[in-house]
């Protein structure tokens, strides 16, 4: 159980680690710096940056020191919870990303919440019940939410309630509540506004789900205990519940590993459409300023929560799954 | 199964063909029972016909904007005159609302534009190399560029028809494109991996699956920011291949590992080493024949996750740029909601992309039932 729990927390460690070396590697892509673009911009509007002035705003920043000397020094940074600044911003990137990324995280966690409520007794039934009606409907339901892109949805979505409903679904939070402070109101704001997104992010992970449950529980309910508990006269009920759906609920939990970054990944896309306040739309503004610093932590930072969120289901499946638990495998 | 409600003699003999029949026989037999992988099948060598034939069957240059002609909506097609067949379309007038000054267009009844097939429209050279004007539409008597709006007209006044005609060949591509190399990639990696095993293939493991615990769409859009801005149509393209397919072949490793792993165990490839046949001859000749099948499963189905990264890359305008056109930068238009309620007719190509990723999700079922028979 221990070498478990340290195999999985060193893999973690290691993902860190080359997350933050692809988030630098990104920083670095593209040809010139913050401050090339920022000279393009200051001459677009007008006023000229001398020669003197961009070699001080280079040194300041750190520009002009060796890739790897830079990287050490940003990795210091991050490792002390200094994340710079948000040069576009002229704010520290956390004050920039703060509320952003505690919301990515509520619409990511609310989307697995959805995929989870949805997919588990829409899997057993359809396993039960196979070649039902219904089960065909879910089927052909969710190959149709495994072919619409995220954003695809969205817009759909969207457009929907924009043409018929005349509201504008997007945003988490009614404008009143948009710049206020956090209070009990807002809370129950954002949770009436949660839905939308949340159904949006987790349609394609639902599908997928389901199949996989579906998959799974079949296989379980053709193996000879479960015949041998209907003989014994076991109700239905728990004929089914009590030992295939448990056998089949693990490689369900294991999937959040690949849920995880999945969702984290849709709601970007999902959130540039909807607008809602997350990491997403700040992400696409600082690659297009080239505000690779921003750019980069963003990276980075839901890289790290993805792999905290795959650790924490790590051990969720330790707590499920004996096999582990007891240290076979 | 058919054949077992057949008389004994008819059994008897499709037993035999069955017994003498080749792998491949069996997988197209299976396969054909599965009637939507068909149907998915079928879509597919449309959509194919759709990106070889694009210029035939765009009527005009996809790039030709005009402010007068923005946003017209799809003109209906009236498909007999006096009771015979002759499709038709009327003129158009564009006039100003007088008071929101937006753009209007009304049917001109007293103006009939009939519509021949395989007309001579503008010239094109037929893949790169035949030079033709034929078309599937042409107009009589008109200009077919300011006359013929079969889906409508985007905001620049670009005719959306055929620009989903190119479209739809640059999204089918990127897949084929990308697949290939992370297919290189996967069965490089993976087969490394599931032959050799020990320290080699842990440390394949263990990178395949920090590669999957990344969010990747971040990650693509941070690499996509990072192409130069003055590449070219094509140097963008094949970037942006390759940044999709460095991340999307770790499905095919895994696949291609698990398959020689659980391979290497059976009984004729260790006939075969008793014999003493090469490492090579015994990959190439014994293993790879048994699951190649699983292999062209996993890669159809790896095709529309493919497709969708690009459109999504694309729609957020870090993926392809115009003047290039796919699907995704169609989709661009679409971005904007207000936009969108005016003229709905901008999602049309969302329809071509979730068209397109079903028939691809459909016929890779299809193929990996058929050919798997143990499942």
């Amino acid at each position: 159980m221990l070498a478990y729990i340290v195999r999985r927390l060193l893999l973690a460690v290691l993902t860190v680690w080359a997350i933050s070396v692809l988030s630098f590697i990104i920083i670095h892509l593209p040809p010139g710096d913050y401050v090339t673009s920022y000279i393009a911009s200051m001459s677009a509007s007008g006023s000229a940056v001398s020669e003197g002035e961009a070699k001080a705003l280079r040194e300041q920043l750190g520009l002009d020191k060796p890739i790897t000397i830079q990287y050490m020094k940003w990795m210091g940074l991050m490792l002390q919870g200094n994340f710079g600044m948000a040069m576009e911003w002229g704010r520290p990137v956390t004050d920039v990303i703060g509320d952003r990324l505690t919301l990515t995280v509520v619409i990511s966690l609310a989307a697995i919440v959805f995929t989870w409520a949805l997919a588990l007794p829409i899997g057993i039934y359809s396993a039960v019940y196979r070649y039902s009606f219904l089960d065909y409907l879910f089927t052909f339901v969710g190959f149709v939410g495994l072919a619409i892109p995220g954003f695809l949805l969205a817009l759909i979505v969207m457009y929907v309630g924009f043409a018929w409903f005349g509201a504008n679904v997007g945003g988490l939070f009614s404008p009143e509540f948009a710049e206020a402070p956090w209070s009990f109101a807002k809370a129950w704001d954002l949770t009436k506004h949660l839905p939308i997104p949340a159904i949006v992010l987790g349609v394609a992970g639902t599908a997928q789900l389901i199949r996989i449950m579906r998959s799974n529980l079949l296989d379980e309910l053709r193996k000879p205990y479960v015949v041998t508990a209907r003989a014994r006269g076991l109700p239905e009920y728990r004929v089914i519940m009590k030992y295939p759906v448990r056998v089949a609920l693990n490689p369900f939990i294991s999937t959040i590993g690949y849920l995880l970054p999945y969702v984290v990944s849709g709601s970007i896309i999902v959130s540039l459409v909807l607008s809602l306040p997350t990491v997403g739309p700040l992400l696409l503004k600082a690659l297009i300023a080239q505000d690779m610093f921003l750019a980069g932590t963003i990276v980075l930072l839901l890289g790290v929560l993805t792999v905290v969120g795959t650790f924490l289901s790590d051990l969720l499946l330790m707590w499920v799954d004996p096999r582990i638990r007891l240290g076979r495998e | 199964m058919a054949e077992l409600a057949a008389p004994p003699e008819a059994g008897i003999q499709a037993e035999q063909r069955i017994a003498v029949a080749t792998q491949w026989q069996l997988m197209w037999w299976r396969f054909r029972k599965h009637k939507l992988a068909l149907a998915g099948t079928l879509v597919l060598i449309g959509f194919y016909l759709v990106a070889v034939f694009a210029e035939f069957l765009a009527y005009v240059d996809p790039q030709e904007s005009d402010a007068q002609r923005s946003l017209i909506a799809p003109q209906s097609i009236h498909w007999s005159d006096d009771g015979r067949f002759a499709p038709y379309v009327y003129g158009l007038k564009g006039t100003r609302d007088p008071v929101t000054f937006k753009r209007v267009y009304v049917p001109d009844t007293s103006k009939k534009v009939p519509i021949t097939f395989f007309g001579r429209g503008e010239h094109y050279q037929f893949l790169g190399l035949i030079p033709m004007d034929r078309h599937l539409f042409a107009v009589e008597d008109a200009k077919v560029a300011e006359s013929l709006f079969l889906m409508g007209t985007d905001t620049q006044g670009r005719d959306l028809w055929s620009r989903l005609m190119y479209a739809t060949r640059t999204s089918m591509t990127i897949g084929l494109v990308s697949v290939a190399l992370s297919l290189v990639l996967g069965v490089v990696l993976g087969g490394i991996s599931g032959y050799f095993g020990g320290v080699i293939d842990t440390i394949i493991q263990r990178i395949i699956e920090i590669l999957r615990s990344i969010p990747t769409i971040p990650l693509w859009m941070g690499l996509a920011a990072a192409l130069p801005g003055d590449w070219s149509v094509v140097q963008v393209y094949f970037a942006i291949t390759i940044i999709i397919s460095l991340i999307g072949w770790t499905e095919l490793a895994r696949v291609v590992r698990g398959r020689f792993i659980s391979l290497k165990e059976e009984d004729f490839v260790m006939a075969a080493e008793l014999v003493g046949c090469s490492k090579a001859r015994i990959i190439f000749r014994h293993m790879v024949p048994s699951f190649i099948s699983h292999i062209i499963a996993a890669t159809t189905l790896a095709i529309p996750a493919i497709i969708i990264s690009e459109t999504s890359l694309s729609f957020l305008g870090l993926g392809l740029r115009p003047p290039a056109i796919s699907w995704g930068v169609l989709l661009q238009d679409a971005q904007n909601i207000q936009a969108l309620v005016i003229s709905p007719w901008l999602l049309i190509p969302s329809f071509a992309v979730i068209v397109a990723v079903l028939a691809f999700n459909f016929m890779g079922d299809g193929i990996r039932d058929a050919a798997d028979p143990y499942l």
